[in-house]
């Protein structure tokens, strides 16, 4: 398989900022880490002083951290799933963006995944999960399946990685040591290209069932138990449509980030915004279709505690948030990008933030009105996030660009080798491949 | 093994809150603080909830006590992740507090929300220390707690009459909402024994269950009021 040779000398843009680091840099590192202080300073708080610091109270057990669990999950879906996607349909277009994706799924999913511990009362135990586990219980599929899922997430990252750490050793100018050790002895021999692209597409394979079903088990944890709002079929495809949603809304902010900041304007052309654009607003009407019969079956049933919650969605208390995130996930993304003509960077840029934002707000429009609407006449109150419960929210998000950050001081952002691959081999390829697809020419009968 | 169960008759029940006040101190409840109590964190084993029926001229508010149902499918005890709540072999709901790991599954998977999680911890007021109840463990801070039918009461029941060499009968244990009820609104006993008050009236025409359509089969039955029209 081994047909080209990557070279460290081409591609000078990429690994231009890995070797210089601007004053930006620091700047933007101390304003993160000082967010991130701040919110590990606040959940110490609470270890000391217990969940009061937080709005929770009975019957709403269950606030900001269990939305933003969901929530963060959910983006972390964009990266390996859409880069799997990508890969097993030979998309050309791909290239830039496989990178980009594989790096948001493996650090969203580890903030994600601590989001559980900082809900519990008492995060000294987490051990009795695994001492005690019930197998039966949804909590501990989710801990199965996100475990799983960020073990194959991190491989997926680093298997294509290794031919871009041993440019980066070759070139020898920063960390050597460092590229040393995880290029783990890559010498670039045909053997070791056959076996790179074999263990790709294992894992690329591999990678896309562990997906789905990282969230749809989210969702069980909800569509378990029997609370209106909440005992749903149809919650597992319409959490992992709502994650790949926000997770392609992530990708494109982290896109249009990377691109102004590492001039990157050659590699990220508006032709990859566009292709990836329509898988969103594939996703904007698929999620807008999921809500109508989520939303659906329970009116028409009308069952009165499905009703009482509805009821308060549509046009109680919940109303105003719950419209918002109608526009923000539907109308807005579907107004914006159904015309090639609006397909442009800026406005991929505005629907991305509102599919986001409306993301968020279906998260917590699931987890707390179903709360707020027990089933027995119970007083009940409104629940109002804590600045604690606020600051850790920011402090998750804040984790989430340092991460990407971090990241991409070490590592090029794009696949370089990647991208020289398509350079060399991507045309000839595609014109075999469409070849094969076309019937053989037929000698004329003249 | 007898089937512990509850029949509550809402035509006795005068909604006086003694149950509700000797729950909370047979069991060392923690009385929380009073800016906890206004931001909804008031913790009971068992309280009174009232319900607004019917529209006028046909509307009439039901008040009946709220507690661990002792549901024989449980939701809560399905969806732990660590085993601390469980349906035990006398058939009752238990709580494990030392196992528990505060993450309020079972608060949020019970239909009755009778779970009650200890945000904060306070320690008893003042005069209050030398009531506590030596036989009740006390929770920390960060687990979930509920109604254990007074497990305690069972525990020395089961005592008492393994050191007579006998089986556990109905007349050895009550839990204290129960013998401090003044209307004697309440019954309780073996539901599997067919002469026993509690499993007579249990099959009255008046008899219903909290939110019985869910399939969760309580221990609890609520005798409704004669005049009930709804």
């Amino acid at each position: 398989m081994h047909r080209f040779e990557p070279s460290s000398t081409q591609d000078e843009t990429l690994f231009r900022p890995i070797e210089r680091t601007t004053r930006k840099f620091y700047l933007t590192v101390a304003v993160l880490v000082a967010i991130i202080l701040f919110a590990v300073i606040m959940y110490l708080r609470q270890m000391m002083l217990g969940l009061t610091v937080t709005g929770m109270m009975q019957p709403v057990t269950w606030g900001f951290y269990i939305v933003n669990f969901v929530f963060f999950i959910g983006i972390s879906h964009a990266g390996t799933l859409i880069s799997a996607i990508l890969r097993i349909t030979q998309a050309e277009w791909r290239r830039p963006i496989t990178r980009m994706a594989e790096v948001i799924t493996a650090i969203v999913l580890a903030i994600g995944g601590l989001h559980p511990i900082i809900d519990l009362g008492r995060p000294d135990r987490v051990a009795n999960v695994f001492l005690y586990g019930r197998l039966q219980s949804p909590l501990l599929w989710d801990v199965t399946s996100i475990s799983a899922y960020f073990a194959a997430s991190t491989v997926y990252l680093f298997l294509p990685l290794i031919p871009d750490v041993a440019l980066l050793r070759e070139r020898g100018k920063k960390h050597r040591w460092l590229y040393e050790f995880l290029s783990w002895g890559w010498q670039g021999t045909p053997q070791q290209w056959k076996v790179l692209h074999r263990a790709i597409n294992i894992m690329m394979i591999v990678v896309v069932p562990i997906a789905v079903s990282v969230h749809t088990v989210i969702s069980y944890i909800f569509a378990m138990t029997l609370q209106s709002g909440w005992h749903s079929t149809i919650f597992g495809p319409y959490f992992v449509v709502g994650a790949i949603f926000s997770g392609i809304a992530a990708l494109f902010i982290a896109m249009i980030a990377f691109r102004s900041a590492f001039r990157l304007q050659a590699y990220l052309k508006l032709v990859h915004f566009q292709q990836l654009a329509k898988l969103m607003l594939a996703m904007a009407v698929l999620w807008g279709y999921f809500t109508f019969c989520e939303y659906l079956t329970g009116f028409y049933g009308g069952e009165p505690a499905e009703m009482k919650t509805l009821l308060y969605k549509v046009s109680g208390r919940y109303a105003p948030l719950f419209w918002t995130m109608i526009v923000c996930n539907f109308a807005i993304p579907v107004a914006l990008l159904s015309y090639k003509k609006f397909r442009t960077i800026p406005s991929i840029l505005i629907s991305s933030f509102a599919v986001l934002i409306g993301m968020w707000l279906e998260r917590l429009i699931i987890v707390v009105p179903s709360l707020e609407n027990p089933r027995m006449p119970f007083p009940t109150h409104i629940y109002v996030p804590t600045l604690t419960e606020i600051s850790i929210f920011a402090g998750g998000l804040a984790l989430f660009a340092l991460g990407f950050i971090v990241f991409a001081k070490f590592f090029p952002i794009v696949s370089v080798w990647e991208i020289q691959e398509g350079r060399a081999l991507g045309k000839a390829e595609t014109e075999e491949r469409i070849e094969s697809y076309l019937p053989e020419e037929q000698p004329s009968h003249a | 093994m007898p089937r512990w169960g509850m029949v509550i008759d809402l035509d006795r029940c005068t909604a006086c809150g003694a149950c509700v006040a000797a729950c909370k101190v047979e069991n060392n409840v923690q009385i929380v603080s009073p800016e906890e109590s206004e931001r909804g964190r008031r913790m009971h084993w068992l309280r009174l909830l009232a319900e607004a029926q019917g529209t006028y001229p046909n509307a009439r508010i039901r008040i009946a006590p709220n507690l661990c149902m002792m549901c024989d499918n449980p939701p809560c005890t399905k969806v732990c992740p660590v085993h601390a709540t469980y349906l035990g072999a006398d058939s009752l709901v238990g709580q494990i507090y030392p196992r528990c790991i505060g993450c309020r599954y079972c608060m949020a998977a019970c239909p009755y929300s009778v779970k009650v999680f200890n945000w904060s911890h306070a320690e008893p007021p003042a005069g209050m220390e030398a009531i506590q109840n030596p036989d009740v463990s006390m929770r920390p801070r960060g687990v979930v707690e509920k109604c254990t039918f007074c497990h305690h009461r069972l525990q020395a029941a089961k005592e008492n009459a393994r050191a007579e060499n006998r089986p556990v009968r109905e007349a050895d244990y009550q839990p204290t909402c129960i013998h401090c009820c003044p209307p004697d609104a309440m019954t309780f006993g073996d539901l599997d024994d067919p002469l026993s008050a509690v499993s007579q009236l249990s099959r009255s025409a008046r008899a219903t269950q909290a939110l019985e359509h869910l399939g969760t089969e309580p221990k609890v039955y609520f005798l409704e009021r004669r005049d009930a029209q709804v």
